[in-house]
């Protein structure tokens, strides 16, 4: 099996360490900063979005943009902006199919008698193909401007100009910050919607801002990591923040970290290895660190429930042998402080049963 | 140029193999759907991505046992990690499945661009859109010649898979047709007639693996879901029997796929443009368009009968398992 990387490896490794300390040159400086404030954005985001339990529908409005970029590039086109290729003009189509994707799933759902799932999926591979049908009829034009569409399919970061960075920085900052500003706002609307309205506050808009975020966040990650992946960007390092903490802002704050090291090191090995779609790349490292998180985190990871079953069996004794024994399987389930001599860390939340959590 | 023999070599085999699939996919889909579990559909068409890319890095053959083989193992995978996702993080099943599907359609990614594309022609362009363009049959040149037997052993070999599928998957319908039935709108009674949920449910998964790898040449991994989907959520807008909702998803697919097909090759060409359009993506969009002519014209659920037009009965009863999600849409119901 070949290496993963066509070069030789120690110049690859060099290479590498030479990229991630921003010593690769200017261009990949930039493409590194543009990608790790992604990667914050989508992570802050993420975590709304997952505790609202909006996660499908993200991935629709993803899918969505698709389109938009098709639509976004003839208009563009038509302008004789930077033949076709002009950033802010294609992200504002993807904003508005993405913004049409998700409405049109919200009137399936309160017209129809079809279940959320059935909208969700039919606008995301009725857009999808839209947006298929839209590139294959580009082809037409210009070969030569089709490659840079195809960059928004999977991500492609090594031709991110500095505009573009600057473009997807400043966007991510005021996502962070509107998402910062509305925390509190946000958090009591995933946890108790029913109590925030008795507050007389306006939760249907508060939603309705969510969206607008997820979608903002989308639409600029659309670039770097592309329609088909950048909701795996938003939703990864939530679920592995999720992992380590019940509290919301721990989580929010794990949820970025995890979300900017993605893009960084993502965006970093894909500029050593240009053949790849970052996209996929980032993906990955996201996927590497929820990995690390569902098996070691304290509490929930599966070593430490595994850990937690093992010693409620040893101190509680083998099912069928002891008195209460039998059910004790579930980890402090048994009503019974003998079941706990060593005290300690307290007992492991029951899989599956948080009802104090909205996920 | 449209002469016979263009259309037998290339448009043909592609019609007949998005036709089977088609149907295959909606037949399942629809069992997804009834059980609220349309997503599923959409994970799995993912998950087959790697799947396949595996498959073929062990095996060094695209052979379509290899890759079915591959679907199979990977859809059970994902299936196993997305049931360990929720119990042990507590993440609901959404964001569950979005996390295990795309981290392994991103690792899919990866192994193919790394080592499957230099070697054979099998690129990310495939995977998202499928091929159907590239179903070439090069044997048959006139009508009369599709008449003699031995042409048949040269079909593209996407459609006896894909044929073989179908018949598994009537097959299947036919056969468990009322424990399936039982099993979709009523599962506590299937249960305690000895059908548990999460069996079905996974036998379901399974055939809808099979199913969306045999497509995936066809459709591409992500327009499998349209196919999973749009014909049986027309279907569900129109019928509330359960043997009519799968002919109707059956039909809506067929016509989805042939209208697609036909309009995306034929005519960007009639309109005097050099390049069909892609074809899988047009199916997707018929499909879609057929969706949204039930949703608005099904004789008693669409929209325009229930909101302008709700005639001399008034608004329709809501069955009575629906009664509470449309609960603002219906008159109250009266019965016990």
């Amino acid at each position: 099996m070949p290496a993963l990387f066509p070069a030789d490896s120690p110049s690859l490794w060099q290479a590498l360490a030479t990229i991630l300390t921003f010593h690769g040159g200017y261009n990949t400086a930039v493409v590194l900063i543009g990608a790790s404030a992604i990667g914050v954005a989508a992570g802050v985001v993420g975590v709304f979005v997952l505790l609202r339990k909006r996660a499908l529908v993200g991935d629709a409005i993803a899918h969505a943009t698709l389109p938009g970029v098709g639509i976004g590039f003839l208009v563009a086109y038509g302008l004789g902006l930077d033949e076709g290729r002009h950033l802010p003009t294609l992200l504002a189509g993807a904003a508005l199919t993405g913004l049409a994707g998700a409405l049109a799933i919200q009137w399936i759902v309160s017209h129809t008698r079809l279940p959320e799932d059935a909208a969700i999926g039919s606008v995301l591979s009725v857009f999808f193909g839209v947006g298929t049908v839209l590139f294959s009829a580009l082809q037409g034009l210009s070969a030569g401007n089709r490659a840079g569409l195809e960059a928004f399919l999977l991500g492609q970061t090594a031709a991110l100009g500095r505009a573009d960075a600057e473009l997807i920085v400043g966007a991510g900052l005021v996502v962070v910050v509107l998402a910062l500003l509305f925390f509190k706002e946000f958090g009591l609307v995933c946890f108790d919607p029913a109590f925030a309205g008795s507050l007389g506050w306006p939760v249907g808009r508060l939603d309705l801002m969510i969206m607008a975020l997820l979608l903002a966040t989308v639409v600029v990650g659309l670039r770097t990591v592309g329609a088909v992946l950048v909701f795996a960007l938003l939703i990864i390092p939530a679920v592995a923040a999720r992992f380590w903490t019940e509290r919301l802002g721990t989580m929010v704050l794990l949820a970025a970290l995890f979300g900017g090291f993605s893009g960084y090191l993502g965006a970093a090995l894909s500029a050593a290895a240009p053949r790849l779609p970052a996209g996929a790349l980032i993906v990955m490292v996201a996927a590497g660190l929820f990995l690390i998180s569902f098996t070691l985190a304290p509490r929930r990871g599966v070593l430490a429930q595994l850990w937690y079953r093992a010693r409620a069996r040893r101190t509680l004794g083998r099912p069928g042998e002891g008195t209460i024994g039998g059910g004790a399987a579930g980890g402090g389930a048994t009503p019974t402080d003998g079941g706990r001599p060593g005290g300690g860390a307290p007992p492991p939340p029951p899989a599956g049963r948080k009802a104090a959590t909205p996920c | 140029m449209l002469t016979v023999e263009a259309f037998l070599q290339i448009d043909l085999p592609a019609l007949t193999a998005a036709g089977l699939g088609a149907v295959a996919c909606a037949l399942i889909g629809s069992l997804l759907l009834l059980r609220r579990q349309a997503m599923i559909g959409d994970a799995l068409s993912h998950v087959v991505l790697p799947g396949i890319v595996v498959a073929f890095l062990i095996t060094g053959t695209l052979a379509p046992a290899a890759m079915l083989g591959g679907a199979l193992g990977a859809a059970l995978i994902a299936v196993v990690m997305i049931a360990a996702v929720r119990r042990f993080g507590g993440i609901e099943p959404g964001a569950a499945m979005a996390v295990v599907f795309t981290s392994l359609f991103a690792f899919g990614v990866v192994l193919l661009e790394q080592w499957v594309g230099p070697r054979v022609h099998l690129d990310t362009q495939h995977a998202l859109f499928g091929a159907l363009e590239t179903t070439f049959w090069p044997e048959p040149t006139t009508v009369a010649s599709l008449l003699r037997a031995e042409i048949w052993a040269t079909v593209p070999v996407q459609i006896p898979v894909l044929a073989v599928l179908l018949a598994l998957t009537v097959t299947v319908l036919l056969l468990f047709y009322k424990e399936i039935k039982v099993a979709i709108f009523d599962p506590d009674f299937a249960a305690s007639i000895g059908i548990p949920p999460t069996a079905f449910d996974l036998g379901v998964a399974t055939l809808a693996a099979l199913v969306a790898c045999a497509c995936f040449q066809a459709l591409g991994s992500i327009l499998v879901i349209a196919m999973f989907v749009c014909p049986a959520a027309a279907a569900r807008m129109v019928t509330d029997h359960f043997d009519r909702q799968l002919w109707w998803s059956a039909l809506f697919a067929l016509a989805s796929a042939w209208l697609g097909y036909l309009a995306a090759a034929w005519l960007p060409l009639a309109f005097g443009f050099e390049h069909a359009l892609s074809a899988a993506g047009g199916i997707a969009v018929v499909a879609g368009l057929i969706e949204a002519l039930a949703i608005l014209l099904a004789p008693r659920y669409g929209v325009l009968r229930r909101y302008w037009w709700p005639g001399k009965r008034g608004r329709p009863q809501c069955h009575q398992f629906e009664a509470r999600r449309n609960r603002r849409d219906c008159a109250p119901d009266t019965s016990p």
